[in-house]
């Protein structure tokens, strides 16, 4: 026990591990409180879509020699936007766009990279993940967010819940739901951007639909389900990367091997507790 | 001044209308009932009137101080509400939002009027449950409720009685004679038109050719021909 205390001490005495806990926590929740809303409302796969775009911005920014974030956050903000708000008036539906836009956006960045030969990119960073180049500024970024996103959260509740349950009766009793979708997406996007330092483009939007999923096995409220899922990315993110670390396994990859067996325990357990009930 | 003025109202999809050149008003306390075949955009006039669809021509005006954080609003049911997970506390409480700024905590008053809602529709007993598990007509209430909460001058009722056994349609017109009662403004799309032409205090029989505007009485004469498959007098 001790020897595994202080094994685990040392692992955080390395400052890329302390910048990766509190990065890899923060992002996580506010994908989880943000994944509610986005499961909910059918939109599970704007995570993967946008995180497409983001290494399609970032492969792009990267062969032209441009600071990486300053191209990619507005872009992916942009695209949110196209996702969440377009999609529900245009003529493409929802899921036909994301897929149009993430695979067209990781051709364009896998272009741009193979034509920047020369250029030391490693792609395998961009697609799993790495806790290696997180720096403090990634840090001060996810606070940041967390600041923007936890008391928005507790402050619209009833709002999100109203919006989220109901758009049209939201609307109809007199909320103004345009402004809500914008700031929404804003959030999305800047969450996707964080997230995929870590978790990568292929796995960020695990950290968006596993929380919300695997509470609804078993909280029957939306209060509840909301709760469950903020606590749910603590564990499994904490976790992850503690074992990344033990069994020198992907931090990424581990933090999603996690999150699948919540969801199965968390299965089993409304499972057997419907059928007790029966 | 009439609370609601449509001034010749053409709602289109796509530029192709549903709903031409429509002009009517709703008196404060009037029980409009919004009656006519699939497709002549009974629907699509609710969302007009809640300013969910822009129209292609003309206006819809408000007066007597009307704005939408007045009205409630009873939607038909939606696929996504199948596996949502909310109590029916927290359906019914949400109608409440429209009287709150945009930090929105419930009140004490928000509670009593919610669980009062609650009361009247005989769902008390279900305040803890899951709406997802509910049947059809408990949750078509549940959805009442809310629209009840949220109503101050008007609420409008899409097909309010689709799902809802012949005792609670019964039961339902009961309610909507006691809100006009209580001066409340009601428009209602319903198929059920021998019940609802009870509560109705005017009737807008929307065809593919044109509208109607009449008395309920005036209607009702025309309902036998209707029955039969008739063309209308």
């Amino acid at each position: 026990m001790t020897a595994l205390l202080s094994s685990l001490g040392q692992m955080f005495s390395l400052s890329f591990m302390v910048y990766a806990l509190i990065t890899g926590v923060l992002v996580s929740l506010c994908a989880a409180l943000l994944g509610v809303s986005l499961v909910l409302k059918r939109y599970s796969m704007i995570g993967d879509g946008l995180s497409h775009v983001a290494f399609g911005s970032l492969a792009v920014a990267t062969a032209l020699s441009l600071a990486p974030m300053k191209v990619a956050v507005p872009v992916v903000i942009l695209s949110a936007f196209l996702l969440l708000r377009l999609s529900e008036k245009g003529k493409l539906k929802g899921d036909a766009l994301t897929a149009m836009i993430s695979t067209g956006a990781l051709a364009v960045g896998y272009l741009a990279v193979s034509l920047s030969t020369g250029m030391n990119i490693d792609i395998d960073n961009y697609l799993f993940g790495s806790i290696l180049t997180l720096t403090k500024s990634d840090v001060w970024l996810s606070v940041g967010l967390a600041a923007l996103v936890i008391p928005a959260y507790i402050l619209l509740f009833h709002r999100i819940f109203s919006v989220t349950f109901d758009h049209g009766f939201a609307k109809a009793t007199g909320m103004r739901i345009g402004l809500y979708d914008s700031v929404f997406a804003i959030l999305t996007a800047l969450t996707i951007v964080l997230g995929m330092r870590f978790m990568g483009t292929l796995l960020i939007s695990a950290l968006i639909v596993f929380p919300p999923l695997t509470a609804m096995r078993v909280m029957k409220s939306f209060r509840g389900v909301v709760i469950c899922s903020a606590v749910l990315p603590l564990i499994s993110f904490v976790t992850g990367l503690i074992l990344s670390c033990v069994f020198s396994t992907p931090p990424g990859a581990s933090v999603v091997c996690v999150s699948i067996l919540l969801f199965m325990g968390f299965a089993l357990f409304g499972w057997l507790r419907r059928r007790g009930s029966r | 001044m009439s609370l609601i003025h449509c001034d010749n109202l053409t709602l289109s999809y796509d530029s192709r209308p549903v709903l031409n050149d429509l002009s009517f008003s709703v008196e404060a306390g009037d029980c409009l009932c919004i009656v006519g075949e699939n497709g002549t955009g009974k629907s699509t006039l609710v969302k007009a009137l809640l300013g969910l669809k822009a129209p292609s021509k003309g206006a819809i005006v408000f007066s007597e101080g009307l704005t939408s954080t007045a009205i409630g609003y009873l939607p038909q049911r939606n696929e996504t509400q199948k596996d949502f997970p909310a109590s029916v506390w927290e359906v019914v409480l949400s109608g409440r939002l429209n009287g709150h700024g945009l930090f929105a905590f419930y009140s004490k008053a928000d509670k009593i009027a919610a669980e009062a809602q609650m009361e009247r529709l005989n769902i008390s007993d279900l305040k803890k449950r899951s709406f997802a598990e509910l049947s059809g007509g408990q949750q078509q209430r549940v959805l009442l409720a809310r629209a009840l909460c949220a109503a101050k001058q008007l609420i409008l009722l899409d097909e309010p009685v689709a799902g809802l056994d012949p005792v609670a349609a019964a039961e339902f017109y009961g309610i909507v004679q006691k809100l006009k009662q209580e001066g409340m403004t009601v428009i209602m799309v319903s198929h059920d038109l021998l019940s609802s032409l009870r509560c109705a205090t005017r009737v807008l029989w929307l065809r593919h050719d044109g509208y109607t505007l009449c008395t309920p009485e005036e209607f009702a004469e025309r309902i036998p021909a209707l029955l039969k498959g008739g063309e209308p007098a």
